[in-house]
């Protein structure tokens, strides 16, 4: 696997890994905003609108036809935030000529089919069609309102907006339902204009096309690509400390049989100088696999849960521990959760939490090496940060974390804030849950 | 072992059936970092009456899925969960309706992992204690499914088109269900159903596939023991016992499923050919390149998360398709008309072709993915066919084919429509 990167065009960005062992390349291709209340809903709205037809593919029937002409090519919209930096774009993955009883090449049609959907949507008197803009903004809404749908995720995104209701971290990858019911189809035409002409862009290639090749076929489709001045003035407010002394406590109702607990947290002054390999370790020791001390301890030492976990967001330099907990077990979890933190601050760590944490780290590290999709996310984020070591090298640092590096890392973090999403009338306990500990 | 070589996908596949009656499959890659096995055993949630000892047993629902809980732990107190998770293996295990399967993966110890995998499958130790413990960790799952409004809905349209099939009731039982589980129902159930005639091992990765043959050979017991059948009942017919059914749930919009039975029982090549002109009936039908998908999008009835899946489960083959809409009902009036041309129409050629080159991408996308492959290979094997000859067969479906199996199953009497829909005055 070799890894190369080069500036196809002012601002726009090709990281290219070439890669002889998959069946399928992959190329996706990411504008970069600042996440804003005011815009993160027509940021969103963009690659789903330009999805739905292109100047030579007028609608959405014809696109397909032609992607299934492609061996089903797959261009989907995506949307992701890393830190407070707003990631929309696509994701195309195509089949290697290897693979196809004819040998056909691909790359050259996939990269014209998405530089058009990116560059010339269908449009009428140079707007987009607003037939187009307000079904997509319904389907964004159903989205929107839909993520009530999934107590689990719904609750790790209330903490989260709890926590950071004085940062743009606040708002989702969607955007809300005000700012999106507000979209109009010429507003959302200026601002697709603007974003073309002042983001930067990256694209990721992987698989078995040589450098040259991508760059060229890139190059060729990208030629109506117009540059403005480049709006670099992108990146995240990293907030070290809680908003208040003591962490903050919400609440919510909703009619469910399981509670939610959320504890969020910063992860405070290491921050200030962020050695990735030492937080993925602490994570791995504090709350990521069964290896972790809440799965042992929440989970299977005090049955007090089915999961309890912990995510890392680095780039926001956050930390959420996540629990599926019966409510009247909600004291309870929150404790030994807390407790669990507390035993790494004071060097609780076996030898052998340390070399499991290392290893399940380091082998996730590398299995990365498998996956294109998960390559591509690792390398963009990799790309946002000037960095420009793979997985393999971050599983060489990760091999070398110590006790007193995890130990850090646990002493620097602080609670914000906890979530609790509970039931309606809850407090009448289940009947069955009383006697778990039997 | 025997080999053949998948030329047009650029795979190989090594099979054998060892003297105990475990069902072996190997892949070779290259150049991969990753290993992945899976163990699985032809039991899930479903069979719940079998024969053991010449007697009929029945079990109470959730049993299978609890057995795969307690199967990670081990004489001794250890867990084989946190044993191969301290070797850097990243292990899992799943209960469906029709198998239970455990795996792992990782990217070094390769044998020593998979030795330890044989060995706490093949291993059970339970005590009516550790038994107990778990009923709060379960409990907590079965809760968090039920309000889940995926598998609510789910459920129910099984329950639509199902009079009796165990495949009804959700492989992880009720609260009070898996109360009635004892140590002692895990031991018979173990015996039953988890000697290695009634087990497939696939195993993906840079490995040479006699070593594994020979490390699974030596790690398992020699007597071959006989097959279980589990019982489902009597056949059911193609039509559903119901036609609709809608609860209200915590959720924004009218989630849906329409379902639809294909024959239950088959086996081998017939079952495997039968799914893939299913599959590829529904794609030209439904998919996302079908007129009617791309219609009702366009009209703002289907959203992106709209999909379609032929389902196949203990014995049991089901068509799915569904999503999210503000009108069920006209979708499933829309499918319907649709089914109703294609069977009195059939489909265009060129159609036809172009649907049969996008199914042939996304399959070789799925073998990108270890688990996706070896998860197939092993259902594969215990439903009579290998997976990796869904692209021969593919390759040999015809238009007419599928013109058949719209005209012969996608009846509109037989379809049913399960809804959850958003509560109502809600604050």
């Amino acid at each position: 696997m070799e890894y190369s990167r080069a500036e196809l065009m002012p601002g726009v960005y090709l990281s290219h890994l070439r890669c002889d062992k998959f069946k399928t390349a992959c190329l996706s291709v990411t504008l970069l905003t600042q996440l804003r209340r005011e815009t993160a809903s027509m940021n969103a709205l963009i690659p789903s609108v330009l999805r739905r037809g292109t100047a030579r593919y007028g609608d959405l029937e014809q696109l397909a036809a032609r992607l299934d002409e492609l061996y089903g090519a797959a261009i989907e919209p995506v949307v992701r935030r890393v830190g407070e930096i707003h990631c929309v774009g696509f994701f195309a993955s195509f089949a290697e000529s290897a693979c196809l009883p004819g040998g056909e090449e691909l790359l050259t049609p996939v990269c014209e089919l998405l530089a058009e959907m990116l560059l010339a949507p269908n449009t009428r008197g140079g707007l987009l069609l607003p037939q187009y803009v307000d079904s997509e903004k319904e389907k964004l809404l159903d989205v929107i309102r839909g993520r009530v749908n999934d107590k689990r995720s719904y609750a790790v995104q209330r903490c989260l907006e709890e926590m950071c209701c004085c940062e743009d971290y606040a708002v989702s990858r969607f955007g809300d339902e005000a700012s999106c019911e507000a979209i109009h189809y010429k507003k959302l035409t200026r601002h697709y204009r603007e974003l073309l002409r002042t983001c930067p862009m990256e694209f990721f290639y992987c698989g078995q096309a040589p450098l040259r090749r991508v760059k060229q076929a890139l190059r060729d489709a990208l030629s109506g690509l117009p540059r403005g001045e480049l709006d670099l003035d992108i990146g995240t407010d990293l907030r070290m400390n809680a908003l208040e002394e003591q962490p903050r406590y919400v609440e919510e109702r909703l009619d469910v049989t399981q509670g939610k607990l959320v504890l969020g947290f910063r992860l405070g002054e290491c921050m200030e100088d962020p050695d990735l390999a030492a937080l993925y370790v602490f994570n791995a020791v504090f709350g990521s696999g069964p290896t972790s001390k809440l799965f042992l301890n929440v989970r299977e030492k005090l049955s007090l849960c089915y999961y309890a976990g912990s995510i890392l967001v680095i780039r926001k330099g956050l930390l959420l521990v996540s629990s599926g907990v019966a409510f009247e077990n909600f004291g309870a979890a929150r404790d030994e959760i807390l407790a669990q933190l507390e035993a790494i601050r004071n060097g609780e760590i076996t030898d052998e939490e340390m070399e499991w944490a290392r290893r399940g780290v380091a082998s996730d590290l590398r299995a990365m090496l498998d996956s294109p999709g998960e390559l591509e996310g690792f390398w963009l984020a990799q790309a946002l940060d000037g960095l420009d070591y793979g997985p393999e090298a971050l599983a060489e640092l990760v091999g070398e974390v110590t006790k007193e590096q995890v130990v850090a890392v646990a002493k620097s973090v602080v609670c914000d804030l906890i979530y609790f999403l509970r039931g309606r009338e809850d407090g009448e306990a289940k009947e069955d849950e009383a006697d778990d500990e039997n | 072992m025997t080999r053949i070589e998948y030329k047009e996908i650029g795979e190989t596949l090594y099979s054998a059936q060892l003297p105990n009656g475990l069902e072996l499959r190997v892949i070779p890659k290259k150049d991969f970092s990753t290993f992945y096995a899976v163990f699985a055993t032809n039991y899930g949630g479903a069979c719940r009456r079998f024969q053991v000892d010449g007697e009929d047993r029945d079990t109470p629902a959730g049993v299978a899925h609890y057995l795969e809980h307690k199967m990670f732990d081990l004489p001794g107190g250890d867990s084989a969960l946190n044993i191969l998770s301290a070797n850097g293996a990243d292990p899992n295990a799943f209960t469906s309706s029709g198998i239970t399967c455990y795996y792992f993966q990782c990217t070094e110890g390769f044998e020593e992992n998979l030795r330890m995998l044989l060995h706490f499958v093949s291993t059970p130790y339970f005590t009516d204690e550790t038994v107990a413990k778990e009923q709060g960790i379960i409990s907590q799952e079965i809760r968090m499914g039920e309000d889940n409004p995926g598998l609510a809905v789910y459920y129910h349209l099984l329950k639509l088109l199902y009079a009796h099939h165990p495949i009804r009731d959700r492989v992880a039982g009720t609260v009070e269900s898996i109360r009635e589980i004892t140590a002692q129902t895990l031991y018979d159930c173990h015996r039953v159903f988890y000697a290695p005639s009634n087990m497939a091992l696939c195993v993906e990765g840079d490995v040479d596939p006699d070593e594994i043959a020979r490390i699974v050979t030596e790690a398992l017991p020699p007597e071959r023991a006989p097959i279980p059948k589990a019982d489902f009942g009597e056949r059911e017919g193609l039509l559903p016992v119901q036609a609709f059914q809608s609860e209200e749930m915590e959720v924004s919009a009218p989630q849906f499923l329409i379902g639809l039975k294909l024959p239950e029982g088959l086996r081998g090549e017939e079952a495997l050919r039968l799914r893939l002109t299913a599959t590829l009936t529904m794609r030209m039908l439904c998919g996302s390149s079908s007129p009617f998908f791309t219609r009702l999008y366009a009209e703002g009835l289907l959203n992106t998360d709209f999909d379609y899946e032929v389902d196949a489960a203990a014995d049991t083959l089901t068509v799915i398709v569904g999503g999210e809409s503000r009108e069920p009902e006209t979708v499933l009036a829309r499918f319907r008309d649709a089914c109703a041309r294609a069977a009195a129409e059939g489909f265009e050629a060129s159609y036809f072709e172009r649907a049969k080159r996008a199914s042939l991408g996304a399959r070789l996308r799925g073998l990108e993915d270890f688990d996706n492959v070896c998860v197939s290979l092993v259902s594969g094997v215990f439903d009579g066919f290998c997976a990796l000859d869904a692209f021969r067969l593919l390759a040999e479906l015809e238009a007419g084919d599928c013109r058949r199996f719209a005209e012969e199953y996608l009846r509109p009497e037989r379809m049913a429509l399960s809804v959850i829909t958003p509560k109502k005055a809600q604050v």
